[in-house]
């Protein structure tokens, strides 16, 4: 298992390159080219059109809808599709480097070929419906960020789900009781951060299995919430559980940008705060001293114990700021989203944030597309039965649960653990 | 169980002249308990940091429930003494009303066993019958997830199991028609085993095959069981004359008797899930393929260097633990609910790890941990009824358990016991998801 990181490299390398891995994701390409054409193509008269609304709602910002003609869009992407499997397949090495960006267009190309063939002779808010899509990936993206934080520094965190639960609570109680919204989040990211402490004593001093500790935490924090819930808030909504919620804010300038300004940048601050937080996590980790050292610690402990890295007090911090992170999340789900608290109202997203983390490789802007992958899931699944389709929409919302299946096993790619992830730390002779 | 003289077979390599007591408590000793001790300090460690963990887990529970009722604190700021009194009192109330709805009143049986009329004493038994109903699943569940720990697995899954149990029995349940009793109802519980069995098949296949670590894998495994259901409500599996989201009713032939009349609900489930703990204890530590499991939990290295055939270990391992935790399912379906609901998971799943854990791992502990955390679930809801506490503090007294069982340092430190020579604890579970 100690793998440093000349020899992880090497294995990366080893795996791009490998003639398998080729010739799986070439097949793959053709396959969904294929799918495209046989699925989505076939069966309309001539002449039909989709319409997709390129301005979400509210916006005083027109773009004219966008027209396109059924058959020939989805006929150009499959095209597109089988001809990408045929480089990929024919042409020596493949796409490379490139290949995962390859499978990302065509991936991408299968998705809009569904949606122009799902919406054949109607109309579609397309920009309505990215703008759900990031508003859904918010709490996916920031809870796998908190992920991300823990278990790079080699602390598996399955905890984000109560963390988030109880953040959501916090903020909610405290915003309504002081009624400032700012307090709420504070609130919530310090109730959580202490969520955090309890699982880092738990698994860094007390070395308790970190699975069993974030399971001891999620129960804990379903059962308090639920209890606060029903024993305050619900008997008096209006002054314990009516915080209200942030506004959007426009930005200047760069809301102005035609189709993707609106949807980017007219948003509340929670959207705002992922996209600084994604920039300053990714930056942290991979430019950084600290991030280098807590990187280290999560793969080779003992190495980097020997460099007179503390490996208990890296650890420690990461899991603090990734508790933190769990709790922004979670405020958001009261005082940026709902307005109020339910029970269990985080429903699981905590862990859709741990396959989004997987997903997404444990890199953070890995984690904003599997995110943003996740969410698009789940607009969809709210959209399709207005459409008409005849798919169910469990299915689409089963699709994060198989994706992350399927990646873990290594079909598409192998996924790079961190080494010492979940392994506690004994300093020698202690 | 650990009445049962072990009968000396090839599989086992214990000598014959071992008492059956001792016996048991080589299988449930913590490595703590020192070998050449007496066995009533043996007995004493099995038993020590478990009962100091539920003792401790009910104390933090009652500070919880005194801190946050306002009575508490309108009694304070009179005086100390009055906000002390009130608090006994708070958690006299609370904790009366959890007893009593757990284990029924002691004198109320006695009024009804000397009055003779057999309704009346139904119904003086009634809440120890309801504890013993609500340990059932939890006896399933925990068998399951012990049963996964000793191959060294972490079957977080079981609550998908359990549901893709229930979903497949209430299927046979009702679909299935024209059968007697004796055919119908064994066919519709073993169909819950089968379908908790495939659902444990998946994630330890792919351990098997990929490497990709159980946790992970049942964990989403978990949530495809939650959106299967709601399709299968929504759509196939709906009763046709409802709006609600609900299967149609079992049928007679697929209901597992109860034992008394009106209102006692305990089924046949009952002895069933102790019968599979008996089974489970004669397959882990009777049987050759036991020994197997064992050995690639305890070192999955050295088993393979002994020849074992360590992913058909794991493979079986989830297998069998999905299959236990269908039962799960299966049970509460064909012998309480007789149909299934949106809203039918009560987190039996994650109250297992508890339950196993408690139990160390051992079926007579898991059946001993099950029945406490039945009568507490059970014991709660009367709570609820009688000082309007939430049956939630429930869920946060289990986090508190948890906790002490698997830090068993914090308790030592707590009680200032002695640290044994050889720290026990769980660290051969612990492991990168990337397994290995």
């Amino acid at each position: 298992m100690a793998t440093t990181a000349s020899t992880a490299k090497l294995r990366q390398k080893i795996e791009v390159a490998s003639p398998t891995r080729q010739r799986v994701m070439g097949l793959l390409f053709l396959a969904l080219g294929i799918a495209i054409w046989y699925f989505f193509s076939r069966g309309f008269e001539q002449g039909i059109i989709t319409k997709f609304g390129m301005t979400p709602g509210g916006q005083t910002l027109k773009l004219p809808d966008l027209i396109l003609p059924t058959v020939t869009t989805i006929n150009f992407l499959a095209i597109l599709c089988v001809l990408l499997g045929l480089i990929q397949l024919i042409k020596p090495g493949g796409f490379g480097h490139y290949t995962n960006m390859a499978l990302g267009i065509v991936v991408a190309a299968f998705i809009f070929a569904f949606l122009t063939w799902a919406a054949a002779g109607k109309s579609l808010n397309l920009a309505g419906m990215l703008n759900t899509t990031l508003i859904k990936a918010v709490p996916l993206t920031l809870g796998a960020l908190s992920g991300i934080l823990c278990e790079r520094s080699g602390v598996v965190n399955i905890a984000i789900e109560g963390m988030m639960l109880m953040a959501a609570m916090s903020a909610s109680l405290f915003a309504s009781v002081t009624g400032n919204l700012w307090l709420g989040v504070l609130a919530g990211v310090v109730s959580a951060g202490l969520l955090g402490l309890v699982h880092g004593v738990l698994s860094i001093k007390y070395k308790t299995n970190q699975i069993i500790s974030g399971t001891a935490i999620n129960i804990f924090a379903i059962g308090m919430t639920s209890y606060i819930s029903s024993k305050f808030l619900q008997v008096n909504q209006l002054a314990l559980n009516n915080p209200g919620t942030f506004k959007p804010i426009a930005l200047p300038l760069l809301s102005k940008i035609p189709f993707i300004g609106p949807i980017l940048f007219d948003q509340n601050i929670f959207v705002y705060g992922m996209y600084i937080l994604l920039i300053v996590i990714h930056f942290g980790l991979f430019y950084t001293r600290w991030g280098l050292r807590m990187r280290s610690v999560g793969e080779h402990p003992r190495a980097a114990d020997t460099l007179g890295i503390n490996v208990f007090r890296t650890r420690y911090i990461s899991v603090l700021l990734g508790a933190f992170v769990a709790g922004f999340a979670g405020a958001y789900f009261t005082v940026g989203s709902v307005g109020g608290f339910d029970e269990v109202m985080t429903a699981g997203r905590g862990f859709i944030a741990l396959a989004a983390m997987i997903f997404g490789n444990w890199m953070p802007f890995g984690a904003l597309g599997a995110g943003l992958l996740f969410g698009f899931a789940d607009s969809l699944a709210a959209k399709i039965s207005i459409l008409g389709v005849q798919i169910p929409s469990s299915f689409l919302l089963m699709a994060p649960y198989l994706a992350t299946m399927i990646v873990l096993a290594g079909v598409v790619g192998r996924s790079r653990v961190p080494a010492a992830d979940g392994v506690p730390y004994e300093k020698e002779g202690d | 169980m650990s009445e049962q003289n072990p009968k000396p077979n090839q599989a086992s390599s214990e000598p014959s002249k071992q008492t059956a007591t001792e016996v048991f408590l080589e299988e449930v000793a913590r490595p703590s308990a020192p070998k050449g001790a007496s066995r009533g300090r043996r007995i004493g460690q099995v038993l020590l940091i478990p009962a100091l963990a539920i003792f401790t887990g009910l104390l933090l529970g009652a500070v919880f429930i005194i801190l946050t009722t306002p009575s508490f604190y309108a009694a304070m700021k009179v005086s100390v003494v009055d906000g002390l009194k009130e608090a006994w009192n708070i958690i006299y109330v609370a904790y009366g009303a959890l007893f009593t709805g757990a284990f029924g009143s002691p004198s109320e049986m006695w009024a009804a066993f000397t009055s003779g009329d057999p309704r009346a004493i139904r119904e003086a038994f009634y809440p120890l019958t309801e504890s013993l109903l609500a340990s059932t699943p939890y006896i399933f569940g925990g068998l399951s997830v012990a049963l996964g720990f000793r191959v060294g697995l972490f079957n977080i899954g079981a609550e998908g199991q359990i549901f893709i149990g229930a979903i497949t029995a209430t299927f046979v349940g009702y679909a299935l028609t024209g059968l007697p009793l004796l055919l119908h109802l064994p066919i519709a519980f073993l169909a819950g085993a089968a379908g908790g069995a495939f659902w444990g098949f998946i994630p330890g296949f792919l351990k098997a095959r990929t490497g990709a670590h159980e946790v992970i894998n049942t964990i989403m495994m978990n949530y495809i069981a939650f959106r299967l259901s709601d399709w299968l409500l929504t759509g196939p599996m709906k009763r046709p004359d409802s709006f609600n989201p609900v299967s149609p009713t079992i049928l007679e032939s697929a209901k597992l008797p109860r034992f008394f009349g009106e209102p006692i609900r305990l089924h046949w489930g009952f002895l069933v899930a102790l019968g599979m703990a008996w089974l489970v204890w004669w397959f882990l530590f009777r049987t050759e393929w036991g020994f197997y499991l064992r050995s690639v939990g305890a070192n999955h290295h050295a088993a393979r260097y002994a020849g074992m055939n360590v992913p058909l270990a794991i493979i079986l391992g989830m297998t069998l633990a999905g299959a236990l935790a269908g039962m799960a399912g299966g049970n509460e379906v064909l012998g309480v609910n007789y149909n299934l609901a949106m809203a039918f998971s009560s987190g039996y799943g994650f109250d297992s790890i508890a339950i196993a854990l408690l139990g160390n791992s051992h079926p007579l502990g898991v059946v001993l941990a099950a029945l406490l955390f039945g009568a507490l679930r059970n014991g709660a809801t009367q709570m609820m009824l009688t000082s309007g506490i939430p049956i939630d503090i429930i869920s946060v007294v289990q986090a508190f358990i948890l906790v002490f069982i698997a830090a068993p340092a914090i308790i030592r430190t707590i009680y200032r016991l002695k640290k044994p020579a050889y720290e026990e604890g769980t660290s051969a579970l612990a492991g990168g998801w990337g397994g290995d």
